[in-house]
C-alpha cells in the first residue's frame, strides 16, 4: 500500500499531551512522520484533514459477532468490517457463542477468522467455567495461550459461590483479568423490563435493581478476597456505580464500564412496547442514568462500551416479553459519544480516555502512538457532519437500534489498525 | 403513543388495548352505551343490526372459553358473522409465526379481532401489525390490561353506587400478575373513584403503585374497614409453584372474604370478582352466593360492556343502538 499524508487535521492524543493541527504520514503497519517532516513527503496519497479529527481508534469492550453460532444474525466478517467503518478499530467479544469460548478450538476459529475479515482489531474474552456453566474451571491456561485476554461471564453470574471462589482464585494465580457482569440469575428469571413504576403499569415481569447490586456486592467481595484483576460490565444504576466507587477506594483492582443505551435512555423508553429498548440490563430510572452520566464524568466508570448485540428482523418481530434483547450499538457508538460532548456530560478528552484509552487499560494494551515506528491506531472523522441514523444505512447486520433517527454527529473519513486501513472515497 | 394508536383523530376508538389515556368522557360514553345495551337483551327480539354484515373474528392464544363466549354472543347480538379461533401459544411462540397466523387471518376480511394473548403488549404489537381496517379489541393481554373486564366492572359499580367521587374500593389478591387489577386501577382513576385500596401481602402486591395514589394493607381486616365495594381477584394455582405463597390454606385465612370478615366493610358494600372464582380459596361460598355479591350481574353486564365497545369502535359513527 502507498504512503498516506493526512494533512491539517485536529490532531487528538490526550495521553501524549497533543491537540494541535498537524500532518501525519503513514502506511499499512507504521507510523512515518508527525509533521513537520510528515510534510515534506512528495509522493504520498494526499488525505485533506481539515476540519477534520484525527483521534485514538474507539475500542469497545462489548461486541457480539454472532459467530459462531449465530450466524443469521451477524457474523465475524460483517462485524469487524462495520465496527472499522465506525471508527472502532479493537472490539472485545464476550463469550457466549455457540459453541461458547471454552476451548481452544473456538479461539482459534474466531481469531483465524477475525484475521481474515481483515477489519477492526478482534480481541477474545474466554469462558471463565466450562461451557459458562456452574460446574467446572476452563482452561484458562490454554485460552490464554491461544490468544484470549481474558476470561470472563457475560449476561449472568455464577450462582455457585464455591465454583466462582475457586475460579477467581485460579485465574488471578495466572494473572488473568476477569470480566465478569453482575446479575443474579433467579432474581432477574423472567424480568423484561426494570422493576419499577413502568413495569408495574404495563404489567411487564420487572429485573429488580437488586438482581444487579446482590451480585455486584458478592463479586467484589470475592474479587477482594482472591485479589484478582476484574472488569466489571454494563453496570446500570446508581447504587452500582457507588459500589464501585468504594471498591476502588478500598483499592480493590477493579474498573467498569457501561453501555451506551443506558446512559441516553431510561424506563420511559420502552412504551409503548418498543422491541428495541428490549434490553439486558434494563434502562432504569432517568436518576440512575444521570448518575451513570456522572460516573463517566468522574472517572468512576471507567469505560464506555456499545454493547453490541445485532439481532435479525425476526427477534423483534414479536410482543415485547418475546423480543430477543439487545441492541445493535456499533453505528451510534461514535455519534453517542459526540452527543455526550455536546451535552457537557464529558469533554473531548474525557470521553477519549473512556471510549479508546481506558478500555486498551483493561486489556493491557500499550496506548496508541504517533512516532515514526508506532503501529497505527487511528481515526480521522468530521465532528460537524450531521445524519440522522437510518436503518438501512447502517454497517452492522444488526439494525435493531432504539437511537433510529436520532441526529447524530461525527462521519469517518479514515480508520486505520496496524495494517488495515479503510478510506472513504 | 397509545393515545394516537387506539384514538382515531375525533377521539373515537379504532382499537381497545387499554384504558390508559382515555378521556373520562369516552369512558362515560361507554357505560351509557351499555346501559342501552343492557335495555336490548331484556326485550324479546335480542338482536341489534348494528353490526351486520361484519366478521369478528375471536383470536385467542390462551385458553379461555367464559370470555371467549360473552364476546362471541355480544358480537352476535349485534347481528355480526363471528369467527373463534383458539391457537396454542407454543405454536406462536415467535413473532414471525404470529405475523403470519395474522397475515393469514387477514385474508378473511375481518372486520375486528377480538384478542387474548400470554405476553403483556400483545395486542398493541397486533394492532400495529395488522392491515389499518382491522380493529383491534383486547381482551387480555399477558399481565398488562383486560379493558372490557375493568369497563364492566366500572359499570356494575355505577349500577349500584352511581357516585364513584364518594366511593372507597378495595381490591384483594394477586395484583402482581393481574391485567384485570391494572385496567381496573386505570379505569378508577379516571372514572374518579374517591379511595383505590390495595389488599394482599407484599409477594404480590407492588410497592410502587402507592405512587399512584393506590393505599396499600397487608392487613385484611384493616383494608376492608369501611369499604363501599370489595374486589376479589382470582389466585392462580401456579403462585404457590413461584415461592410467593406459602399454601392456599393459609392465603385463605389471611386473605380469604369469609362472611365475618365481610361485616368490616360498609353494611351496603358489593362484592364482586372476576371469575372464575376459586371458592375457599379467595372467596368463601357464602359470601359468593350471599345477598352482597353481584358476580352473576358481572356477567350480564359484560356482555352489555362488550356489545357497547364493539359497536362504538365498528358501528355507524354516533348512532348508538337503542
Amino acid at each position: 500500500m502507498n504512503r498516506m499524508l493526512i494533512r491539517g487535521a485536529r490532531v487528538v492524543f490526550p495521553h501524549l499531551g497533543l491537540d494541535r493541527c498537524a500532518d501525519v504520514l503513514f502506511e499499512a503497519g507504521q507510523v512515518l512522520a508527525l509533521d513537520p517532516e510528515a510534510g515534506r513527503c512528495q509522493d504520498a496519497e494526499v488525505v485533506d484533514g481539515r476540519g477534520h479529527w484525527l483521534i485514538p481508534g474507539l475500542t469497545d469492550l462489548a461486541v457480539r459477532v454472532r459467530e459462531p453460532g449465530q450466524s443469521h444474525k451477524a457474523d465475524i466478517r460483517s462485524e469487524a468490517t462495520a465496527a472499522l467503518l465506525n471508527g472502532i478499530t479493537r472490539i472485545v467479544c464476550p463469550p457466549d457463542t455457540a459453541p461458547p469460548v471454552d476451548s481452544t478450538a473456538v479461539v482459534e476459529l474466531i481469531l483465524r477468522r477475525a484475521r481474515e475479515a481483515r477489519g477492526a482489531q478482534l480481541h477474545l474474552v474466554g469462558a471463565l467455567t466450562r461451557g459458562l456453566g456452574e460446574e467446572a474451571l476452563s482452561e484458562m491456561g490454554a485460552l490464554r495461550a491461544a490468544g484470549c485476554v481474558g476470561v470472563g461471564l457475560v449476561g449472568r453470574s455464577l450462582n455457585n459461590n464455591y465454583v466462582l471462589r475457586r475460579a477467581l482464585q485460579y485465574a488471578a494465580s495466572l494473572d488473568l483479568t476477569v470480566y465478569l457482569q453482575p446479575c443474579d440469575a433467579p432474581l432477574a428469571a423472567g424480568g423484561v423490563a426494570h422493576e419499577g413504576k413502568v413495569s408495574t403499569l404495563q404489567g411487564l415481569p420487572g429485573i429488580p435493581e437488586l438482581a444487579e447490586t446482590l451480585a455486584l456486592a458478592r463479586d467484589l467481595m470475592l474479587i477482594e478476597d482472591t485479589g484478582v484483576r476484574a472488569h466489571l460490565g454494563r453496570l446500570s444504576c446508581a447504587r452500582s456505580v457507588a459500589m464501585v466507587i468504594e471498591a476502588k477506594r478500598r483499592g480493590l483492582r477493579v474498573s467498569c464500564d457501561v453501555a451506551m443505551p443506558n446512559v441516553f435512555l431510561n424506563e420511559n423508553d420502552v412504551l409503548p412496547f418498543r422491541a428495541a429498548a428490549r434490553l439486558d440490563p434494563p434502562l432504569r430510572t432517568a436518576a440512575d442514568r444521570d448518575a451513570l452520566r456522572e460516573g463517566l464524568r468522574s472517572g468512576a466508570i471507567d469505560c464506555l462500551c456499545s454493547d453490541h448485540q445485532p439481532h435479525d428482523p425476526d427477534a423483534g418481530l414479536a410482543p415485547f416479553p418475546a423480543v430477543e434483547p439487545g441492541a445493535s450499538g456499533l453505528d451510534s457508538f461514535l455519534g453517542l459519544g459526540l452527543k455526550l460532548i455536546e451535552e457537557g456530560v464529558l469533554d473531548l478528552p474525557t470521553w477519549l480516555e473512556r471510549a479508546a484509552l481506558a478500555p486498551r487499560r483493561v486489556l493491557g494494551l500499550p496506548m496508541p502512538g504517533l512516532e515514526a515506528g508506532a503501529a497505527p491506531d487511528f481515526v480521522l472523522f468530521d465532528p460537524d457532519a450531521q445524519a440522522p441514523l437510518l436503518r438501512e444505512r447502517m454497517h452492522s447486520r444488526g439494525r435493531n437500534t432504539p437511537f433510529a433517527n436520532w441526529m447524530l454527529s461525527g462521519s469517518v473519513r479514515l480508520a486505520a489498525i496496524a495494517d488495515r486501513i479503510y478510506l472513504r472515497s | 403513543m397509545n393515545r394516537s394508536l387506539q384514538l382515531d383523530p375525533q377521539g373515537r376508538l379504532r382499537h381497545l388495548l387499554t384504558l390508559e389515556g382515555l378521556p373520562r368522557a369516552l369512558l362515560l360514553e361507554l357505560l351509557d352505551t351499555a346501559e342501552s345495551m343492557r335495555h336490548v337483551a331484556l326485550r324479546g327480539n335480542k338482536k341489534l343490526p348494528v353490526l351486520r354484515g361484519r366478521t369478528v373474528l375471536n383470536l385467542f392464544f390462551e385458553a379461555s372459553t367464559r370470555t371467549r363466549t360473552t364476546f362471541q354472543l355480544a358480537a352476535e347480538r349485534l347481528s355480526a358473522d363471528v369467527i373463534n379461533l383458539d391457537v396454542a401459544a407454543s405454536s406462536t411462540s415467535k413473532g414471525e409465526s404470529l405475523l403470519d397466523t395474522l397475515a393469514t387471518l387477514e385474508a378473511m376480511h375481518c372486520d375486528m379481532f377480538v384478542v387474548r394473548h400470554p405476553d403483556s403488549g400483545a395486542a398493541h404489537f397486533i394492532a400495529e401489525h395488522s392491515a389499518p381496517q382491522v380493529a383491534v379489541l383486547n381482551a387480555g393481554d399477558g399481565r398488562h390490561a383486560h379493558p372490557t373486564q375493568a369497563l364492566l366492572d366500572a359499570y356494575t359499580i355505577r349500577r349500584h353506587k352511581p357516585d364513584f367521587a364518594s366511593l372507597r374500593v378495595a381490591i384483594v389478591g394477586d395484583v402482581l400478575h393481574s391485567r384485570v387489577a391494572r385496567s381496573e386501577l386505570l379505569a378508577f382513576g379516571i372514572l374518579g373513584v374517591g379511595e383505590i385500596r390495595v389488599i394482599g401481602p407484599k409477594t404480590l402486591v407492588p410497592d410502587v403503585l402507592e405512587d399512584f395514589g393506590v393505599r396499600i394493607y397487608t392487613d385484611m381486616d384493616a383494608g376492608l374497614q369501611d369499604v363501599d365495594v370489595v374486589i376479589m381477584l382470582r389466585l392462580q394455582r401456579e403462585r404457590m409453584r413461584g415461592a410467593l405463597l406459602p399454601s392456599e390454606s393459609e392465603y385463605f385465612r389471611r386473605y380469604g372474604l369469609s362472611a365475618q370478615r365481610l361485616t368490616r366493610a360498609k353494611p351496603d358494600c358489593i362484592v364482586m370478582h372476576p371469575g372464575p372464582m376459586n371458592r375457599g380459596v379467595e372467596i368463601a361460598s357464602e359470601v359468593a352466593d350471599g345477598p352482597q355479591s353481584v358476580i352473576l350481574e358481572q356477567v350480564s353486564n359484560g356482555l352489555a360492556i362488550r356489545m357497547a365497545v364493539m359497536s362504538h369502535i365498528l358501528g355507524p359513527a354516533r348512532e348508538d343502538a337503542a
